[in-house]
């Protein structure tokens, strides 16, 4: 029964994982940035929303207006997704001019930057979102399976969220348009596509559901400044390359194999689920290095 | 200069020199091309026709020189900005987005289109079969097919210049003279075109001028029934230019660099077939 549940916790935190995956795969499918500072942003977003929540909730302000906590949380995202355009038509646009692989060295400057920045203004402790009882309520099934509502409710965000994107993608303007710029983007050029508008939208999708990530994150455990690239960076990536480029239900299958493979190898010793994820992802690279659904097609 | 359409050339190339890194791949070429004509582009491998094509649609910036579009210069727009502008590239290799369906090819073609005859509709009546496999993905085309694709993602873009980059390459000849057969349709609709072509006698035969390039510089330009063979051979090779007196020799030519070869320009176009609309 330990198995199962164990099965069950690795399904339900795998959304969280795609959750974290999809932006990064976005930004490298679509503009082939390989976003280093992916993980921090989601670390950012998480003491963004705890410096939301410390201004509307002062008491000089929540005596004037109650300001419900989720909301105060949904702020986050919609902020990331312009601060996602205007790094991407700025920074990042500029790195792409000068060539792809300056992208890697400018995003690993911005992690860097990052996390030293929050550990100068926030310290390097630990924090976590608080949702009141949320965080603990639970059910059970049997007397060994105990599953969280947190823990469904971050599950259903996250396959709503990809069910959302991949609606998007397949069905709208811009949708049609990242999928043009991803394939050839000069040829998009020709068509009259401003490609570098098109990234930004693509960038915009990847910072909120990175930001959306982190909130889940920070309600799931407690963040501190170095944990975006220490374990979240790598978690994306993982669950990338398990379930393959270029497929959100990829992505999705990544996560949630991560995760089990992570609480089955917790099931031996708490030491082992870092590495039971890593020996998953390296089992796939040797056998099946394009991952799990991946739907390289040629030309 | 001109303000209104009409009065000059649809589209001018001035003294138009490129570079790839190091490598001169066009040397001072001028082009003249009157509303309503085809004009084609000959020459050897490497003489700078996909070049001069793809500065003309922003793909390359020129080291010197101008692009005028109906008297405007456009020489500092983006490409995507040439597209509204009315400058549209057919690419060498058809350049469709694979991973799209046919339909949403016509449609990414269509987002950001000049108002005009053309539409989605029209390119399915054009090519009779393309609506039945509008599903289906560009990837799993033919070469022909693709090709008509890529003319129809132009074409819905309404463009006053077509710009075709070896629309022959890879494909059979009964497939590309199907295609050169629509020319006069496009030409009805009052699209003008530029033309790159390597089979020479293909390009005689569909173009009111020809153009004829070799190292990145222009070696004769006139009318085909102005033209002999040994001129055109002459300067697509280069091999006689010195013995027979090219380039300045033979009625129609002239070389690009001096300004009388412009001058000959227009009555030459006036006087060809292909001037329709």
């Amino acid at each position: 029964m330990i198995w199962v549940n164990a099965i069950i916790q690795g399904i339900l935190v795998g959304g969280l994982y795609a959750l974290f995956a999809c932006g990064l795969s976005l930004m490298f499918g679509v503009m082939k940035v390989i976003n280093l500072a992916h993980g921090d942003l989601a670390v950012v977003a998480g003491y963004f929303a705890l410096g939301i929540i410390a201004v509307t909730h002062t008491h000089a302000i929540s005596s004037f207006v109650h300001v419900p906590v989720g909301v105060s949380y949904a702020l986050v995202v919609p902020v990331f997704a312009v601060v996602g355009y205007v790094v991407q038509r700025t920074l990042l646009q500029a790195a792409l001019n000068r060539g792809v692989l300056t992208t890697l060295l400018v995003t690993f400057g911005l992690s860097v930057v990052i996390e030293n920045g929050l550990q100068q203004f926030f310290s390097a402790n630990s924090h976590s979102l608080s949702i009141g009882s949320l965080v603990s309520d639970s059910f059970g099934i049997g007397s060994q399976i105990t599953i969280a509502y947190l823990d469904v409710s971050i599950l259903a965000v996250a396959v709503a969220v990809l069910l959302g994107l991949q609606y998007f993608l397949s069905s709208s303007k811009y949708g049609r348009l990242i999928r043009a710029v991803a394939d050839d983007r000069e040829a998009a050029q020709l068509a009259g596509v401003d490609y570098r508008h098109v990234f930004g939208i693509a960038a915009a999708i990847a910072f909120g559901t990175v930001a959306l990530a982190g909130l889940a994150f920070g309600m799931y455990t407690q963040f501190n400044p170095t944990i975006g690239t220490d374990q979240l960076l790598l978690f994306a990536f993982e669950a990338v390359v398990i379930g393959g480029l270029g497929s959100l239900w990829g992505t999705l299958a990544g996560g949630i194999l991560l995760g089990v493979a992570q609480q089955i190898g917790a099931q031996y010793n708490a030491a082992d689920q870092v590495l039971a994820g890593q020996l998953l992802f390296l089992l796939v690279l040797v056998i099946r290095p394009q991952g799990l659904t991946s739907r390289r097609e040629t030309a | 200069m001109s303000v209104g359409a009409g009065s000059g050339p649809l589209l001018e190339v001035r003294d138009l020199t490129v570079h790839h890194g190091q490598l001169e791949a066009l040397h001072g070429v001028s082009l003249s091309l009157p509303a309503g004509a085809v004009h084609a582009m000959i020459g050897a491998n490497g003489a700078g026709k996909s070049t001069l094509l793809r500065t003309i649609a922003g793909l390359h910036k020129p080291t010197s020189g101008s692009i005028l579009l109906d008297g405007t210069d456009v020489t500092g727009l983006r490409p995507e900005r040439r597209v509204t502008a009315g400058i549209v590239l057919v690419p060498e290799g058809r350049r469709l987005f694979p991973t799209l369906t046919v339909q949403e090819n016509l449609l990414v073609g269509s987002d950001s289109a000049r108002p005009g005859p053309w539409t989605i509709d029209g390119v399915y009546d054009l090519f009779g079969w393309m609506a039945d496999r509008r599903s289906q993905r560009a990837a799993q085309l033919s070469g022909g097919e693709q090709q008509a694709v890529a003319i129809g993602r132009a074409l819905v873009a309404n463009p006053r210049v077509l710009l075709l980059d070896e629309l022959s390459l890879g494909l059979a000849p009964v497939v590309v003279r199907r295609i050169y057969d629509l020319l006069p349709r496009l030409l009805g609709s009052g699209v003008t075109v530029l033309l790159v072509e390597q089979d020479v006698s293909q390009a005689l035969h569909v173009a009111s001028r020809i153009h004829c390039l070799l190292e990145g510089r222009t070696t004769l330009e006139g009318a085909p029934a102005e033209l002999t063979a040994e001129q055109i051979e002459g300067a697509y090779f280069g091999l006689r230019n010195g013995g027979n007196g090219a380039p300045g020799g033979g009625s129609g030519s002239g070389s690009g660099s001096t300004p009388g070869a412009a001058a000959v320009g227009p009555t030459d176009g006036a006087g060809s077939t292909g001037a329709g609309a």
